[in-house]
């Protein structure tokens, strides 16, 4: 029987320090149910609960409005409509068009229109459906193609070019002229949306979120309580998943929460249950790309044109990031010396689409992916061999933006999961079952990721903590990120330890509140490590420097006679317990407390002239994977996968391979099972787990190996690690360009039929189909040469 | 009612009947450790571990709570996250997820602990060691969305490292650690435990507005005296009502517990499978004895959905999607209706549908059991359930058939499918064109498979094109054409596909 370990470290060894890795800080709580959410803290007597009022029209005016059964239900306390906010109606993250409550018109199916509070969610949920609403509709625009016809956007055109593109296209001798379109994805956090708004004595309001962005979150609560920002505390211990659906869109529940809260003088929580959820919150993009490409008869790209549309939805949420990101990683890890990359900010009628990790860059590198997979079809070579050729490398080292690549890991990077994959001779394999078998067919891909790393808006490019050490040794780390499973909390109690060189037991790690470190980024970009452990590094060393300076002074020794090790304070030939210490530092009044900050350097994206270096750095890595398809249901199997990441020098080894795996089966869930749906009226059809269908255990291979690539982040990064949480999320890009592998090996590789996205077994049927009527086309005209 | 709660005897008289397990644990009691990821027993953050005592033993199974009434539960030992650590240990269970970094945002690992419990719990009492394959079964109704599995199937593996089994039987531990051998008291040996449950067995199970008769006798008795009450068997269909649109039942009859209903047996001529029969209990069943159905069975819902759901509610609720269904029509199933008064009748389960949602089931009847023949049983049959994802998925298109074969010739042809129509249906002329036909007859089957074409038209929805449903239903005809005559074909499961299969091309054959 074993005690509830107190200071559990048990985990893989850390090559670099030799020491025991921690395991996430809440893996004890979360094990044994003691974890907190929102929804987990008491409620009290007088809580009330929201649900709102929900748009049955995409796009129309809104004629009347009769709440009055809505009023009349038992349990209901309040019930708003937008003239009933008190301060601002927009809770737009960046620029404008999010309404809190809708007025007289409506935009998307799913808007709220009307807020009730009850007594419980139950009797909220069943008084909205009382409402009798009455609309007069409107044309209304569902999909990207439409608005691009319509030159409707949420936001202007760009266009990134390099080279003469127009010109080498024309003079290429080979060209691939399509289009593809590309679904979005259900973020499917599992914990769902959910604020609690308490009013205080001063007029104001503290907000419990489930928020990526508690700055955010603030400003927008005091925007709508028409407030000073200070009057608002948000606080944040932990999300049940977040993904980037809880970035921006998270605020509109803490907003609805405090302006009831501040009505009725009482605490409120407002909670989607998992159906409002997926109706009324933003997912990830659909994409609707066209391109075009020019290539040598070997297979080298020599030009690229590509349209990129994005499905922003009826407002502009957080879509200007999201389709620049796509167009930066529409090269993927390709050398484009001639390109043009325009990005399109499609408006329809549809819940706004937001943040979902990779941020658009899913939508680029699966252009780019399937680029290469149709170029290998039509020179008739591997695709890993396009790969490699086209791969980044000396010569061929700028981006179609501007920005140099000055790591040379990628093409390394490949070669190394080439061989550690045995590819060649599984591909010669799966070559000779293919020709056996006529019932089930077998694809294989290695592609690789390069993922640009800091916040496209230079400003975000900033974080900020907040260290405190009392007086029994014990330190207290506050800081602008917040945790959502990824292991940040634990990160930068790890940097805090190391810095100061005690163990990571005496770190302590609280919410994350706006009244600790203002201002805050969103945890997002993968970014939350570089920025917020740099700064807590900061504010360590700061405050280590005046321990040095007053050592130096008490004791009489030189700069270099002072020393923390291994919990050890050394002072010269002395030696003391780190709290003796600090105990001392105190009782000679020196600070124990100290702020930190960062911005990240370096880095400047010049959009007029489209150039520039927008990230810091890239992160890279490369996945192979196996398939099989039962061409009768066009239903497969996920057989293995190799992945090689690069995280620079890990910070912590189990967690980031645990962000890998999770990025690749969610990458992965986005390209196979998980299917949005939507009917003609712009209604969301897939609205539950019932019809939405993110991966289960039983999907993924028993061949999974991850490994991580060996070798230092070349820039100066916290610990020089590198960002890991979106990254590898593209690679489940190899399972789909697998799949499709499997369906081209049905026409002998003579075409990579075109494949939906998400490749469910019915898309996969049909471009084995299409690969089947092509070969069969083939052989047809062959047969009808051969008789004349 | 009464139930023991984790270690404390709870007597609840005051809930309305359709009120669950979850809001209970997490409203009434404080016990927040269990999630809420849906509320419609897709995600699994919200599993429990039951415990109940039959025939002496005290077995656990999992189940959501999200749709489990709460007063379904009387009698019974429900566990849940709190119990694992109640002594300030951790459970095996728990102990591996923390090595194994089984957790992230750590919002689905209380679901996780408790299937993981629940194996544990199974595997140790009945002295079986464990795979892969049982761990995925165990956690086949839980969602997470951060780890990607991995690190919890390995959890699930190395919770028995070391334990009382032979190395040799169990995974390699993954993670350097403590040596100890995780070994906890197993709850089903827990006689403190076992003695409260055998005290409940006498105490009613019924309340004002929640009836759960044992007996057929009191089941007629409920009927009668409430005929406004709506019928409750596992409730995983039935509680969508409540939890997804909101609707309060007034009193409710749960016919899960009628014992007379539970029967499952094998007859002189027939198979005999009581309306309340779970999944899970026909899973076992057929294990050994009718493999393909066993092999539907697994791929139906997950494993909390199957340990309650009913043969009887899937064939009562009378989706168009319902996997057994189709079942029932290729074995031309009698279904045994049971009227309030006591009376009985039979009717054929070719006559049972009568349009979308509509059975012959009269407002005071419901169904007491399914009779299926040994005969048809024995002869050729297969069930293929094409959906997007392969656990606990909706039948995008399920064909069913059964052929019966004499001297060479197909004597009888059923062709069953779910999805293709406004209720579970057959394809009649698609039978008619195999019927009387050479086994081998390939034009026989391409005219079978034109008939079907002319007679179905699916419609198109979020899980498939009206043209998929279409296609499918005819290659699945072929597939199984194929196998009657002996050709080597493959059919994925949710398990991994065997290194044989793997790795050698199967027999060739001219399939265009
Ligand atoms: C997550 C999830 C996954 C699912 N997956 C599948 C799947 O893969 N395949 C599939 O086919 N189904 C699936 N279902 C549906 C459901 O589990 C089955 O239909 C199940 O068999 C219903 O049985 P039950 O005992 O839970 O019925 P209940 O919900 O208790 O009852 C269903 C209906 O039948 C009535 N009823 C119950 N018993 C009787 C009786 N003896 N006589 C007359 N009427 C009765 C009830 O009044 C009610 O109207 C799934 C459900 C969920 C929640
Ligand atoms: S809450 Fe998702 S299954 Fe119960
Ligand atoms: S750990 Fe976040 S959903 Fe599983």
């Amino acid at each position: 029987m074993r005690k509830l370990p107190q200071d559990f470290t048990l985990g893989a060894k850390n090559a670099a320090n030799n020491r025991l890795l921690p395991v996430h800080e809440s893996a004890i709580k979360h094990v044994t149910g003691q974890a907190v959410y929102i929804d987990d803290m008491p409620e009290w007597p007088n809580e009330l609960h929201v649900a709102t009022g929900l748009s049955t029209e995409a796009h129309a005016d809104i004629v009347s409005i009769n709440l009055d059964k809505v009023r009349a239900y038992p349990g209901v306390v309040d019930v708003i409509v937008q003239a009933d906010i008190p301060g601002e109606i927009d809770v737009s993250p960046v620029l404008s068009g999010d309404l809190l409550l809708a007025g007289d018109f409506v935009h998307f199916i799913g808007q709220s229109i009307f807020a009730v509070a009850a007594t419980s969610l139950r009797a909220a949920k069943q008084a909205v459906a009382l409402a009798q609403i009455e609309y007069k509709p409107r044309e209304a625009t569902l999909h990207p193609r439409q608005s691009l016809e319509r030159q409707e956007f949420v936001l202007p055109t760009h266009t990134i070019s390099c080279g003469d593109a127009k010109g080498a296209l024309e003079s290429a001798p080979n060209k691939l002229k399509s289009d593809m379109y590309i679904k979005g994805q259900e973020h499917f956090y599992l914990e769902g949306q959910i604020s609690v708004a308490t009013p205080n004595e001063d007029g104001g309001v503290q907000v419990f979120a489930s928020s990526q962005h508690p700055a955010e979150v603030q400003k927008l609560v005091a925007r709508v309580l028409g407030l000073p920002v200070a009057q608002v505390l948000v606080e944040v211990r932990r999300m049940g998943g977040g993904f980037g659906g809880k970035e921006s869109q998270a605020a509109v529940l803490g907003c609805m929460a405090a302006v009831l809260a501040v009505r009725n003088r009482c605490p409120v929580k407002y909670r989607m249950p998992r159906q409002d959820d997926m109706v009324q919150t933003g997912k990830r993009h659909d994409f609707w790309n066209s391109y075009q490409v020019g290539f040598s008869d070997a297979g080298e790209i020599l030009a690229a044109e590509y349209d990129m549309v994005g499905k922003c939805g009826c407002t502009a949420d957080l879509s200007d990031g999201v389709v620049d990101r796509a167009m930066f990683h529409a090269d993927n890890a390709y050398f484009l010396p001639n390109a043009r990359i325009s990005g399109y900010r499609g408006k329809t009628h549809t819940v706004s689409n937001t943040a979902f990790r990779g941020f658009g860059g899913p939508k680029g590198v699966l252009l780019a992916e399937n680029v290469i997979e149709e170029i290998a079809c039509a020179v008739g070579k591997d695709s890993l061999d396009i790969r490699k050729l086209n791969c980044y490398q000396t010569d061929k080292d700028t981006t179609p933006y501007g920005q140099k690549i000055d790591e040379d890991v990628l093409l390394t990077l490949i070669e190394e999961l080439e061989t550690s994959s045995d590819y060649r001779a599984r591909r010669e394999a799966i070559n000779a079952f293919n020709k056996q078998n006529p019932f089930l067919k077998k694809g294989l891909a290695l592609t690789p990721v390069k993922f640009g790393i800091s916040f496209t808006s230079k400003h975000l490019n900033q974080g900020g903590a907040l260290l405190h050490i009392y007086t029994d040794g014990s330190v207290h780390v506050s800081h602008g990120g917040t945790e959502m499973g990824q292991g940040l909390y634990t990160k930068v109690a790890q940097i805090v330890a190391k810095a100061f060189g005690i163990d990571y037991q005496r770190v302590n790690v609280g919410s994350t509140r706006t009244d600790k470190v203002p201002n805050a980024s969103p945890t997002a970009a993968s970014a939350g490590t570089d920025l917020n452990g740099m700064a807590a590094l900061d504010a360590a060393m700061t405050i280590k420097g005046r321990l040095q300076e007053f050592a130096m002074e008490h004791f009489a020794i030189a700069a270099d006679a002072f020393a923390i090790e291994d919990d050890q304070v050394i002072l010269g030939s002395e030696i003391m317990s780190f709290p003796e210490f600090i105990k001392l530092a105190y009782m000679n009044r020196v600070s124990l407390s100290s702020t930190g900050f960062y911005k990240t350097p370096k880095i400047g994206y010049d959009r007029k002239a489209a150039k520039g270096r927008p990230f810091l750095y890239f992160a890279n890595g490369a996945a192979v994977a196996e398939v099989i398809v039962d061409t009768f249901t066009g239903e497969y199997k996920v057989t293995q996968v190799d992945i090689l990441h690069d995280v620079g020098d890990s910070i912590n080894a189990d967690i980031d391979i645990g962000q890998i795996e999770g990025a690749f089966v969610q990458g992965m869930g986005w390209l196979t099972s998980e299917e949005l749906s939507w009917d003609d009226k712009g209604r969301i059809t897939t609205n539950s787990p019932a019809n939405y269908k993110i991966p289960t255990s039983a999907d993924i291979p028993e061949k999974f190996t991850v490994k991580l690539f060996d070798r230092s982040n070349s820039e100066e990064s916290v610990y020089r690690s590198k960002a890991v949480g979106e990254p590898p999320l593209m690679l489940g890009i190899s399972v789909w360009c697998a799949l499709k592998d499997a369906c081209a090996s049905v026409a002998d590789h003579k075409i990579s039929p075109p494949l939906a996205v998400p490749a469910t077994p019915e898309a996969v049927f049909y471009a084995m189909q299409a690969a089947q009527n092509h070969k069969a086309g083939v052989n047809g005209e062959v047969a009808k040469e051969a008789s004349l | 009612m009464k139930l023991i709660l984790n270690d404390e005897l709870i007597e609840e008289n005051t809930l309305p009947s359709d009120f669950t397990a979850l809001r209970y644990l997490r409203e009434k009691r404080g016990l927040t450790g269990t999630k809420e990821g849906c509320a419609s027993g897709d995600c699994g953050a919200c599993t429990l571990l039951v415990g109940a005592l039959e025939d002496g033993e005290l077995t656990y199974s999992t189940l959501n709570s999200c749709i489990t009434p709460m007063q379904s539960l009387t009698g019974k030992h429900v566990v849940s996250v709190e119990y694992l650590s109640k002594t300030g240990e951790l459970h095996p269970a728990q102990q591996a997820m923390v090595e194994s970094h089984g957790s992230q945002c750590g919002f689905c690992t209380p679901g996780f602990v408790l299937s993981l419990a629940g194996l544990y719990e199974n595997k140790q009492s009945s002295e079986q060691p464990i795979d892969r394959e049982a761990v995925c079964d165990a956690i086949s109704g839980n969602l997470c969305r951060c780890t990607g599995y991995r690190p919890i199937i390995d959890a699930g593996l190395s919770m028995f490292k070391e334990s009382m089994f032979k190395e040799s039987m169990v995974k390699e531990p993954m993670i350097e650690g403590s040596n100890e051998t995780p070994y906890v008291e197993l709850m089903s040996k827990n006689d403190s435990i076992k003695t409260q449950l055998e005290g409940l067995q006498t105490e009613p199970h019924d309340s004002s507005n929640y009836l759960q008769p044992t007996d057929l006798e009191q089941l007629a008795h409920a009927l009668k005296s409430n005929p406004a009450a709506t019928l409750i068997a596992g409730g995983t269909d039935l509680m969508l009502e409540n939890t997804q649109r909101y609707r309060d039942f007034d009193a409710l009859i749960d016919v899960s517990c009628v014992a007379e209903l539970k029967h499952l047996h094998i007859g002189e001529t027939s198979l005999t499978i009581g309306a309340s029969v779970t999944y899970s209990e026909l899973e076992d069943f057929s294990k050994t004895l009718y493999p393909q159905m066993n092999a539907l069975l697994s791929r139906i819902a997950s494993r909390q959905i199957r340990n309650r759901g009913t043969i009887g509610g899937n064939v009562a609720n009378a989706s168009p999607i319902a996997d057994l269904p189709p079942l029932l029509l290729a074995f031309d199933a009698d279904i045994q209706l049971l009227k309030n008064d006591g009376s009985t009748r039979v009717v054929n389960i070719a006559d049972f549908y009568q349009g979308y949602k509509q059975t012959q089931l009269a407002k005071d009847e419901m169904i007491a059991s399914f009779d299926v023949s040994l005969d048809k049983l024995a002869q050729f049959h297969r069930f293929y359930k094409v959906s997007k994802r392969m656990e606990d998925d909706i039948s995008s298109v399920m064909l069913a058939v059964r052929f019966e074969e004499k001297n060479g010739t197909l004597t009888d042809v059923r062709l069953a499918f779910g999805g293709m129509a406004a209720t579970p249906i057959r394809g009649l002329k698609a039978e008619a064109a195999l019927t009387g036909k050479l086994i081998n007859d390939e034009q026989a089957l391409n005219q079978s498979i034109e008939a079907l074409r002319s007679e179905l038209t699916p419609m198109s929805d979020m899980r498939a094109s009206s043209n998929y449903r279409l296609d499918m239903a005819c290659n699945l005809i072929r597939k199984a054409w194929l196998e009657l005559n002996g050709t080597d074909v493959v059919t994925f499961s949710g398990h991994a596909v065997s290194d044989s299969i793997l790795s050698t091309g199967s027999e060739a054959s001219n399939h265009a």
